[in-house]
């Protein structure tokens, strides 16, 4: 089954074409004196796989446990396909939940637990089995039906948790940290598996992680939290390439940050003046010329070069590696600048170097540059 | 990598070991059986001995004599040992109506009394699990104080407050509920609320221990796929207490039944319950034979509800 929608098959893209599925306005959640979601508004269409991503304490999981239900709104509106779920309790709601702990009841086998949304609903017991052997199929544990949760390993047991979060066919998917409990390499393998569930049942997800590659590898859009508002909502290319502020650019992946002052603003370019060199960008911006800005430079965006001849023009200086770090399928540098602030840049080994004079090492001197499209402004 | 050299192909030095350190060495292997034998060893002396003794009392006959009874080991002259088992006190005690109601009494009572204790200290145990985190010790502490006092003390104010001339009889009359003083001390009422009270405690601490380790998150699963609250509770809470309940309910119904003190001090002579028919026996009568007899039969009466307990906790551990 494929996303079905009458005017583009990506309509968080296009989003005046269509209705969003979930509205969030004005929402704000107060513990006491501490403000866990701060007056979000959000919107999120339908086949979407959205990511909330941040910090732990950002307001993430409140924000998701409000969609489900467990937890009342101070102020704002939250509408689920049209319905506002003021007064709509957590065991009405179209949405259902994976919750981190997975929450799986320990005294029923992995086909009671997937049975019981059913079950609630007066489903008839013919179907009842039919979708549970059906689900059961799609996460790939129908030999482990009549197991309960304890005689099931990690990552089967997170799969039970989607099977039984999935099975009544919810509007809306909460995830919470869904991935969080299981090891690095199972982790990484069902990212992929998620998605192409996500994909084939046509369910919105809305995902809730702290794990920036997760985000990265799953959502269509994302949006980044701090302090309990949201900082950018996006693709994660458009997070990731065009970061608005410092704390995003710094959140997602590593950048190098540093000050500039822009000496000219043209409709197709601009030019920032920092202490080491000039910066040259490509494509216009809405600053003004004059001003004080901060520049960011991704550590994979940086060309490395061994010479001793010092570099002249924009977007390129002279600098002298001050620390290396071998990771195996790249290489960390940490370059000094003539003013002497350190950027990391990071360069792919592509081939295995034969003998140690091709190695870059500690105080070789070095040229850095980058394209003119690869330098990012921060507005804040 | 490591480079190779002569020595680490020589074999490891062997160090000769004093003799205390091999003795020592030997003791921490067998560790483990020497922790598990204390518990046996506290069983035997404590609990299979004077069971045996008492079993040995029950099966002779009251003798004029000190201890007042007959041995059941006699050696007659020509190196001959007779053993005589007088299954007398048993059939006594099942001809006699008095013994056979007494039992059917105190079970009905404590059954009654567990069961009372459960209605209330299941609600009690749940509030003190989802109260806050100032609240819960201060809960829990509130449980535990009567502890503080002594057991005899408190069914003593009991009987200050349900006597006649007592604070609630004279509370009641002052506000004009009442003319005449309701018989509340001296009933099987005032036992029934002696035994609740007192057990309360063994019932509530169990069930507080079994629920603080339920995940509320369950519960939100639950609502989450569409269960309401009463259902939840039938479904998920009540299925996952369980061993708190049983074990709860074990904590009081063993003790009430044999209970002695309550009964003699709040129902006085108008109750009967087996504790009291054994303390008279032994007591007022000296016919230690029966008065064994009568603790025999209830012990294996209170046995059978321990062995279906056993059995659950086997079926539940092997389903984990």
């Amino acid at each position: 089954m494929t996303v079905s929608t009458a005017v583009s098959p990506e309509p968080w893209l296009d989003q005046k074409e269509q209705e969003p599925l979930v509205k969030i306005r004005g929402v704000t959640k107060k513990y006491g004196a501490v403000t866990a979601v701060d007056n979000v508004d959000l919107d999120i269409y339908k086949g979407e796989l959205f990511c909330l991503l941040g910090g732990s304490g950002c307001g993430k999981s409140t924000l998701l446990r409000m969609l489900a239900g467990f937890e009342d709104l101070n102020s704002g509106t939250i509408t689920i396909d049209g319905v506002d779920m003021a007064d709509v309790p957590a065991y009405e709601r179209p949405t259902n939940m994976m919750f981190q702990s997975y929450a799986l009841f320990p005294h029923m086998t992995v086909e009671k637990n997937v049975a019981f949304g059913l079950e609630q609903d007066h489903v008839p017991k013919l179907d009842i089995a039919d979708r549970v052997h059906d689900i059961l199929k799609l996460v790939e544990l129908e030999d482990f039906k009549k197991r309960k949760p304890k005689q099931l390993s990690g990552g089967q047991r997170q799969r039970v948790a989607l099977a039984r979060a999935l099975v009544k066919r919810p509007k809306l998917l909460l995830l919470d940290e869904p991935l969080a409990a299981l090891d690095k390499k199972l982790r990484k393998q069902t990212q992929f598996e998620l998605a192409n569930i996500q994909d084939k049942v046509g369910v919105t997800f809305i995902v809730v992680t702290h794990d920036q590659e997760e985000a990265m590898t799953l959502s269509s859009r994302m949006a980044v939290m701090d302090a309990g508002r949201f900082k950018q909502i996006g693709t994660p290319t458009e997070i990731y390439e065009f970061p608005e502020s410092r704390f995003v650019a710094d959140f997602i992946g590593s950048a190098n940050i540093f000050e500039g002052r822009v000496t000219e603003d043209g409709v197709d370019h601009v030019r920032v003046e920092t202490e080491f060199c000039e910066v040259y960008i490509d494509h216009g911006h809405s600053v003004k010329a004059g001003s004080k800005i901060w520049v960011a430079l991704r550590p994979e965006k940086i060309r490395l070069e061994k010479s001793d001849t010092i570099a002249e023009g924009a977007n390129q200086t002279a600098a002298v590696i001050d620390d290396v770090g071998y990771l195996g399928e790249t290489s960390i540098y940490k370059v000094r600048l003539p003013n002497g602030e350190i950027f990391d840049v990071t360069q792919p080994n592509q081939s295995r170097p034969t003998h140690a004079a091709q190695r870059l090492t500690w105080e070789d001197k070095v040229n850095i540059s980058w394209d003119p499209s690869s330098a990012m402004l921060l507005h804040s | 990598m490591t480079d190779f050299t002569e020595d680490m192909f020589e074999p490891p030095q062997v160090e000769r070991q004093p003799m205390i350190r091999l003795v020592m060495r030997r003791i921490h292997s067998r560790w483990r059986q020497i922790v598990t034998v204390i518990p046996f060893f506290w069983l035997l002396v404590f609990f299979l001995a004077p069971f045996f003794i008492v079993a040995k009392i029950s099966l002779a006959e009251l003798a004029i004599a000190s201890p007042p009874f007959t041995s059941l080991i006699e050696w007659t002259g020509d190196g001959i040992m007779t053993i005589r088992l007088v299954f007398d006190n048993f059939v006594y005690i099942w001809e006699d109506s008095l013994y056979f109601d007494t039992y059917v009494n105190s079970l009905k009572i404590s059954v009654t009394c567990t069961f009372l204790c459960l209605l209330f200290g299941y609600p009690i145990a749940y509030a003190i699990v989802r109260s806050g985190p100032v609240a819960k010790p201060l809960l829990l502490f509130a449980i535990i104080l009567p502890f503080w006092t002594s057991f005899l003390l408190r069914v003593y104010s009991w009987m200050g407050l349900l006597a006649d001339q007592g604070t609630i009889n004279n509370l009641l009359i002052a506000l004009g509920v009442i003319d005449e003083p309701i018989r509340m001390l001296y009933t099987e009422f005032a036992v029934y609320i002696g035994i609740v009270y007192t057990y309360m405690p063994f019932m509530i601490l169990p069930l507080y221990a079994n629920m603080e380790k339920l995940d509320n998150s369950l519960n939100e699963a639950a609502a989450d796929l569409g269960s309401k609250p009463t259902n939840t509770f039938f479904k998920i809470t009540l299925p996952l207490t369980m061993p708190g309940i049983v074990a709860g309910s074990l904590l009081v119904f063993i003790p009430a039944t044999g209970e002695y003190v309550i009964p003699d001090l709040l129902g006085g002579g108008n109750v009967q319950m087996i504790g009291r028919v054994l303390y008279n026996e032994f007591s007022r009568n000296s016919d230690w034979p029966v008065a064994a007899a009568v603790a025999i039969v209830l012990l294996f009466i209170l046995v059978l509800p321990i062995m279906v307990f056993q059995h659950y906790q086997g079926k539940a551990a092997e389903e984990q």
